[in-house]
């Protein structure tokens, strides 16, 4: 028998998605799935465009992270003209980009999961938000808003606007840097450095009350993707893919970026909009692995900033080299908080920064390009073919969202066999489910390019298939 | 000595000499009428019909742009029903093709964003067509993109009147209406064409644009820095 609860306020997380669980005759859990249930076709409607629109026009398939994407388009139009971008260009985009992290992180910790780290899962939804976390301590959610703010301020101060700026161009930006707003940014780091230290020092001493739930929330064995520079640190800009497995042994230390389709395989099943990435060398659907601010922290060797590689130290040291529980996510992206402050600092202290010349220029000089970066969620790829004229003829994006949806439909899985029991779907429960996909900070209408409202639907089967219960927020 | 005419426009005693237009003078003396193919120093076609005026006498509305300035003319540049229709000329412009301001070159330099923007338009009542039209980008500096094109046909004339090389026409008719370079030709592959980039800058959307630019960095300049348009039509008497 179907029946519908309707539970008020909306859900936390960016998207619109549904769960279904299924059930043997038992009564226990034996499969579970996360289904993206819209579409948009951004690759479609891109062709016949002009590529230099790409940034633009892919831009749009977010309001949360629209900078992510105009760097890895831009970057693939580069390709294309076959420029390397001015290098104070490249270092202003990545000040942009490591803006969007710090903003999108803060936005994906304080906002939507704090509130269930600081009353716990089975709490009242009522004050389990950000408004009561305001109540409860006001300090973190200070800490968070002005972090947040910090991250969309610079994206506004640098590129004009805080939602899809014009500034990042192929070739690289299309302003300078002026020497007051570089000043008004150093300005403003210590502060949300000191408070980017705060929320790491209260998730410490937290996190002991979380460790059985670590233990089998999204916990499991993969491979995991992300970029790193020339010596192994954290690179969200540029740089080589390292993959390594679940033991950290490395599967490949160092992939050009643009050899991606080699390794990089896109399953499609027929009950999500999502595609499947997986890891080509080990097939579907084996080759399982994880991007995001865990992978990255998972790959490298440190992030090659002071006080974010003693953090990621601690870290090491409490959870181990290599972290597989999905609940560490929310520990990577506080320190990759302060690691991106304490880069932004890095960067503008340098002597180039405020170089007039931000752009290279030059025509269509091949048909194809790729631009890969690190978005907050994790590798996003913009993979470009052009006419003679540069019209585009051909794109494809895989979105950072994309290459976790393995790991996510296994990460349901797991927390729906821990809670689940019977016929009965329980608010606790389906919190659970959603605190565990909201680990990976899923930005739905990124990763299917879709358009649609924050639901989400959760669904029992039985053996059968008839759905025993729905529960729908 | 030409003739000096007395008339009002909106109430406002003004004067123009025998042959003026009257938009002309109402721009003389400071009376905005909206206009879209108008462009000073190349001919006027009225095609537009935004700059649409009443005329007292006169069952029928007048182009401000092609009627000449009449003793004790009473002219009516602004009214609710002007206004409507402008507004209504001004959607239609922008359903018959396909125009994403956020993701256009001409974004906060373009003439029709203004348009819409001065006259209140803020959305479409009128179905979009969304015909499906190409874009031209063989020239090796410029690109058209007719998405974006109102048909105002300044390129044409300014092409034809100014550069003298009528590179720019016009084909087919109604809804299938588009500008062409060269009988149909690619415009990399016009004989004619100068590369001398008027057609573009006198584009008022972003349908004509210096290929290269990412989107919202189009430029658009004031038109007085097109000296050399004045002298020539004055020489031409146009």
């Amino acid at each position: 028998m179907t029946r519908t609860i309707v539970i008020d306020p909306v859900t936390r997380i960016e998207g619109h998605s549904k769960i279904t669980i299924q059930l043997d005759d038992r009564g226990e859990v034996v499969d579970a799935h996360f289904h993206v249930t819209q579409f948009r076709g951004f690759e479609r409607i891109t062709q016949g465009r002009p590529v230099h629109e790409m940034p633009a026009i892919t831009a749009r398939t977010c309001g949360i992270c629209p900078v992510s994407h105009m760097v890895a388009a831009a970057k693939a139009v580069d390709d294309i003209m076959a420029v390397e971008a001015a290098p104070t260009g490249a270092d202003l985009r990545r000040v942009i980009n490591l803006a969007q992290v710090v903003q999108s992180h803060a936005l994906s910790f304080f906002h939507l999961s704090s509130p269930d780290l600081l009353f716990g899962f089975d709490a009242d939804p009522a004050r389990r938000n950000i408004i009561g976390v305001a109540r409860e301590n006001p300090g973190l959610a200070r800490d968070g808003i002005a972090i947040r703010k910090l991250g969309q301020q610079i994206i506004e101060w640098l590129g004009g606007k805080r939602i899809h700026p014009p500034w990042i161009v192929p070739g690289g930006v299309a302003e300078p840097l002026a020497e007051e707003t570089r000043d008004r940014i150093l300005a403003a780091i210590p502060e949300a450095i000191a408070a980017a230290q705060r929320a790491i020092a209260w998730y410490k001493s937290d996190l002991v009350r979380w460790e059985e739930e670590a233990a089998t929330f999204g916990n499991f064995r993969t491979a995991y993707m992300g970029l790193v520079d020339r010596e192994g640190l954290v690179d969200l800009y540029d740089g080589w893919l390292r993959v390594i497995d679940a033991d950290g042994k490395p599967l490949e230390e160092r992939v050009d970026p643009r050899r991606y389709a080699e390794f990089i395989g896109e399953a499609v099943e027929p009950w999500t909009y999502l595609k499947t990435p997986y890891w080509k060398p080990m097939g579907y659907p084996d080759g399982i692995y994880r991007v995001g601010p865990l992978a990255r922290l998972n790959v490298a060797e440190r992030t090659g900033t002071p006080l974010a590689d003693e953090e990621l130290e601690k870290f090491r040291w409490r959870i181990g080299r290599v972290a597989g529980s999905s609940f560490h996510y929310h520990y990577a992206r506080l320190i990759e908080i302060l690691h991106g402050l304490e880069r932004i600092d890095q960067l503008l202290r340098g002597p180039d920064i405020l170089s007039k010349h931000v752009r290279s220029r030059a025509e269509v000089n091949r048909h194809e390009g790729i631009g890969v970066s690190e978005a907050p969620r994790g590798t996003l790829f913009h993979h470009y073919r052009v006419d003679d004229h540069g019209i585009v003829e051909w794109a494809n994006l895989i979105i950072a969202t994309g290459n976790n949806n393995m790991a996510m439909n296994r990460a349901v899985l797991q927390v729906a066999r821990q809670h689940v029991r019977g016929d009965r779907l329980e608010e606790p429960m389906l919190n659970r489910v959603e605190a565990v996909i909201r680990c990976y900070d899923p930005c739905l209408s990124c990763s299917t390019h879709a358009l649609g409202q924050m639901a989400l639907e959760l669904e029992l089967r039985a053996p059968d298939g008839t759905t025993l219960d729905t529960l729908t927020r | 000595m030409s003739t000096v005419h007395t008339l009002r426009i909106d109430g406002k005693d003004v004067a123009g000499s025998d042959g003026a237009t009257i938009l002309e003078v109402a721009r003389e003396n400071g009376i905005d009428i909206p206009t879209m193919c108008h462009l000073d120093g190349i001919s006027d076609r009225g095609a537009c019909r935004l700059c649409m005026v009443e005329i007292a006498g006169s069952p029928k509305l007048a182009p401000a742009c092609m009627t000449r300035v009449a003793e004790g003319m009473e002219v009516t540049a602004h009214s609710e029903r002007l206004l409507e229709y402008r507004r209504a000329i001004t959607e239609m412009l922008f359903v018959e093709r396909n125009h994403v301001c956020a993701v256009c070159v001409a974004n906060n330099h373009c003439e029709l964003q203004d348009l819409a923007e001065d006259l209140g338009v803020t959305h479409f009542d009128l179905p979009r067509i969304n015909p499906k039209v190409e874009v031209d980008a063989s020239h090796p500096l410029f690109a058209i993109d007719h998405n974006r094109c109102i048909l105002c046909l300044r390129c044409v004339r300014v092409c034809d009147e100014i550069e003298g090389a009528h590179t720019w026409d016009i084909m087919h008719r109604g809804l299938d209406t588009r500008v062409q370079t060269d009988m149909g030709l690619a415009w990399g592959d016009s004989p004619t064409c100068t590369s001398c980039g008027k057609c573009v800058q006198v584009c008022p959307t972003g349908a004509l644009f210096e290929k290269g630019r990412a989107v919202a960095r189009g430029t658009r300049r004031p038109r007085p820095f097109l000296p050399w348009m004045r002298v020539v039509a004055e020489e031409r008497g146009l």
